[in-house]
Order: C-alpha cells, then structure tokens, then sequence
C-alpha cells in the first residue's frame, strides 16, 4: 500500500526562552532530533511517549501548525515541509486534527452547528446543512445539538463534536492528540469504539497520540515509541507488545496495571 | 443525551434593568427636551433668581427644582444638558472603541513587530498626564463640541487597547484558534470570527465604563469653561455656576451633580449587567 505520509529526518527545534540571556538570541532546544518514519494508507498509527518527548510537536508537525527546522514531510507525494499557509489551505482540507481538550479547541461563541459548518464552508462544500447533520449523526448525537453551545455539552459530548469537525472534511487522514486523556472512562471507551468504527467506515488514516498503552493496545495497528525526539521503536502492534525491543518501550509496558485474577475484594 | 443543559437561563437582574432604566429615561428626556421642558432654559428672570425647589416654602409653581442665580429652570437646564452629555457618551465612547479596540486586537493577534509598535506607542501615550493634555488640546483647537469628542478619542483609546490586546493575546493561544487553522482559515478570518467574538463581552464593558468616563469628562471641561459655548447648558456648567452660591441655592449644585453621579453610575452598571446577560459561557 502507499504511503500517506513520507517523513526524511524531521527535525525541529524552538528558542528555549528560559535559558535566554539577557542579551543576544536564545539558545536552540531540539524537540525532534532527525525522525524517519511512514505512515501507509489506512493504517491506524500509535505514537506514544512520555511527557516532552515531542510527540504532540510531531502532530502538530504533521498537520503543519508547526514549520519544521530540518528535514522534509510528504503528504500523499506532496512535499509540505515548507509551504506557506496559502498554498496549504487548498491541502488542509485533506489532513484534519482532533485535540486534546475539547473545551478549549471549541471557539465558546459558536454553536455546535456553526463549529461543523464553517470548515465546510471555507472548503466550498455543498449541502452544508445536510453534512453537518450527516456528521453529527455519525458521531451519536442529535440533530439538535447543531443549536448548542459546547458549554451546554458533558465532555464526551464535546469530544464527539471535535470528532464530528474532522470527519465532516471526509479528509485522508486524522491526528488525534491524547483526545480521551480528559475525559472519564466509560465516556473514553464510547469515544474510543466510536473512533475505531468511523476508522473503519470512512477508510480512514489514523495518528493516535497517547501515554496510554493500553489504550493504544486496542486501537492501532502500528506503534511508534518516542523517547526525548528519538524514534526507539516503530513496528506492528503485536510484535511490539509480545516481545519489547526497547528498554524504554519495556518500561512504558511495565508501568501498564494488569488486572490481577487471583486478587479478591477484602 | 438530552439533557437540560441548553435550556439554563440566567435572569437579567435588578442591575440591568435599573441602569438601563435610568438611561432611557434620559435619552427620552434628551430627544423631547424641547417638548417637555417646562420652562425655556435660556430665559432669565432676575426676579426669580434662586427659587428653591418645589417642596419648600417660596418654591414658584412649574419651577419644580428651583431656578439659579439667574433665574433660569433648574429641571430644563439639566434635561437640555442631558444631549450634550449623551451626545458625547454615545460618539466619544464608539470612537474610542473602536480605534483602542481595533489597535489592541491587531496587537494581541499579530503579535511580532506590529505588537511592539502599538504597545511602545501606549506606553509612551501613557506618560502624557491626561487632564492637562485634553485641557491643553482644546486650548489649542479651540472649544466645541468636535474638539471635546476629539480630546476624549486621543486620551482614553489606550485603555480599550491594553486590555484588548491583553485578551486577544489569551484567547490566540487558545486551541480553538490552532483548531481554525488546521480547518483552513485565514489571519483575518481568524481575529474576526473566532477571537473577536471572544473578546466582545471585554469591550462591550469597557466600552460603556468609557461612556461614563465620557460623560465626566464633558463635566471636567465644561467646569472649566471649556466645553461648547457657555450659553448652552451643560452639566459641568451648571455645577461650576452652583458651586459659587452653593450657601444660598445648594440646589444649583446637587441636582445636575445626582444627574451625573447617576448616569456614570447607570453606563458602568450597565455594562456589567449585559455581559451577565448575554454571556453564553457560564464561567
């Protein structure tokens, strides 16, 4: 199958402004350090990591929020590393992201209906009306929450409404970024089957980014493990759950509770 | 998943009311001074200086709040002084926002070389001492109403931009914005659509505070027989006149002083009340 994305030793580095002297430029601090990596067609990715080991800055990369500093990205043969927004925006539609914290990627003053319609709107897409229902419907909700504020909304809600947003593009590929990290756990795993359905109908491109392996476990058929902007691993679910190769991947896995059978309630 | 959180109404509360009630009320007053005004406030009658109002001994019938050293309506002056006050609060006011608001907004969004442009200007704007500076502009343009709007405009815009810019600058790190752009919007289309509305709310208090701000001013420069020719009545004027024979007819004093404590007090209250109102986020 084809690759989706082609990505050629990414790097990426910001000023750390927390070490900037008084006088002169602040020193570099290197996020990503010279990633290589695919992501084929129709695969559901998993990247996982710690904190700060730059997997959310490589989503943010992959949609192009982010300008890298070295290195090149390729999205279905086009090279996006450096283009500017204008030339982007006729690609945006084709790589949409859902965001960690629903509440704040929701603007406050929109309704839920306007959220959805304004994507397809600066996309020239017809029959706005119908998609939004259409997507609202795909993600579970009624079709009365198109009149909703995200305030009127529970977490999981909100969430779907993120979900909705992406879907409605009918783009190639989605990045979710921790998108079940704040929510609670049975509002996570409606989020995550609902996720894995669409994944599965639309034929969609997935980059699922977590800490959560377990979560990861379920959902992806490939895994990227990242440690301080260095790709330690990056194989095919089961083998990487079977046999780690990794002494960081090892520890991510030990941190994972396992139910243990023998244990009784006292 | 139906749920009872779209149907949350908040009530609109006494303060809204009361201040917009009390505005009304003196925009009313100010369309129809000519038609209910008792007496004409221009006319002097020395025989009838300082009348006191209507409830003490030698009050004069249709002269319900006493007349002044010059034997003019007490009641009409005040109801005419009420359109030069508004007239001001209503364009000083807007164009103060709209200049301070639009600056402060392209600041906290664009961030880089234009931020730094319009803030230094502020602060350097800022050290100017304001009164002098709008006593001085008018010396120097001369008085009327256009220079008394301007004065105001000049001054007062950096307390919309600061605050402004300080806002759209916490909203553009907001994700929604980060959101907007994965979808494909546009600078422009971003600080309009997406922060503007965010910051509304902000400048819609900041936005009647000025109007009181406005209305006071016009006292400040009116008391100091600067405002518009000193045949027209003013309330500044009027409480410039009062305070010489605030001994014998206190009344001069008092009652376009209440008027104007009275409607700082509604514009400030009444910014207040319809951000509570009209917020869709429950914070």
């Amino acid at each position: 199958m084809a690759d989706l994305y082609d990505v050629r030793g990414l790097r990426l580095s910001l000023a750390d402004m927390t070490r900037k002297p008084l006088f002169g430029a602040a020193p570099r601090l290197e996020i990503l350090k010279g990633l290589d990596f695919t992501i084929p067609q129709g695969a559901v990715m998993g990247i996982v990591g710690g904190s700060g080991s730059g997997k959310s800055t490589l989503g943010r990369v992959l949609v192009r929020l982010l300008e890298p500093s070295g290195g090149s990205v390729r999205f279905d043969g086009v090279d996006i590393t450096h283009l500017d927004e204008a030339a982007l925006r006729p690609l945006r539609r084709r790589f949409q992201m859902i965001f960690q914290d629903p509440m704040s990627s929701l603007n406050p003053r929109h309704r839920v209906g306007t959220l959805i319609a304004e994507p397809l709107k600066l996309h020239g897409f017809d029959d706005v009306a119908g998609r939004v229902a259409r997507a609202l419907d795909h993600v579970g909700l009624p079709a009365g929450f198109a009149a909703r504020y995200p305030h009127e909304l529970s977490g999981g809600q909100r969430q779907r409404v993120g979900i909705a947003r992406a879907i409605a593009l009918e783009p190639d590929f989605i990045l979710a970024d921790e998108i079940v990290s704040g929510l609670d756990v049975s509002s996570q795993a409606q989020v995550l089957n609902l996720l894995e359905g669409l994944v599965r109908e639309l034929g969609l491109t997935l980059a699922f980014i977590s800490h959560d392996l377990s979560v990861i476990r379920r959902l992806c058929s490939r895994v990227m493990v990242l440690h301080h902007g260095v790709i330690v691993e990056d194989r095919a679910t089961a083998d990487l759950f079977d046999s780690p190769q990794a002494a960081y991947t090892r520890e991510l896995l030990d941190a994972i509770p396992l139910p243990d059978p023998d244990q009784v309630w006292a | 998943m139906l749920d009872g959180r779209g149907s949350v109404k908040r009530r609109a509360g006494a303060r809204l009311w009361l201040s917009a009630g009390w505005l009304a009320v003196l925009v009313l007053a100010a369309l129809l001074a000519p038609w209910i005004t008792p007496k004409d406030p221009l006319a002097q009658d020395l025989f009838l200086g300082r009348l006191p109002p209507f409830w003490e001994t030698g009050a004069e019938p249709g002269y319900y709040l006493g007349t002044d050293s010059l034997g003019r309506d007490v009641l009409s002056r005040i109801l005419y002084g009420a359109r030069l006050a508004l007239i001001v609060a209503l364009v000083a006011g807007s164009i103060t926002c709209l200049l301070g608001a639009g600056l402060g907004l392209l600041a906290g969004f664009l961030r880089g070389w234009v931020d730094v442009l319009i803030s230094r200007f502020i602060d350097i704007w800022m050290a100017f001492p304001p009164v002098l500076f709008s006593i001085l502009l008018i010396a120097v343009i001369g008085p009327g109403l256009g220079s008394i709007i301007l004065a105001i405009v000049i001054i007062d815009w950096t307390r919309f931009a600061r605050v402004v810019r300080a806002e759209a600058m916490a909203q553009g790190a907001m994700d929604y914005v980060a959101s907007a752009r994965v979808a494909g919007r546009g600078r422009l289309g971003i600080m309009l659509r997406e922060i503007l509305p965010n910051v509304l709310p902000t400048i819609v208090v900041l936005l009647t505070l000025e109007m009181g701000i406005a209305v006071i001013v016009e006292a400040i420069l009116s008391f100091v027989n600067l405002s518009i020719s000193t045949d027209d009545p003013t309330w500044g004027g009027m409480i410039a006149e009062g305070r010489a024979a605030v001994y014998q007819a206190w009344w001069v004093l008092v009652f376009p002083l209440i008027t104007l404590f009275l409607t700082v007090l509604s514009f400030s209250q009444l910014g207040e009340g319809l951000k509570d109102r009209f917020d869709p986020v429950l914070r």
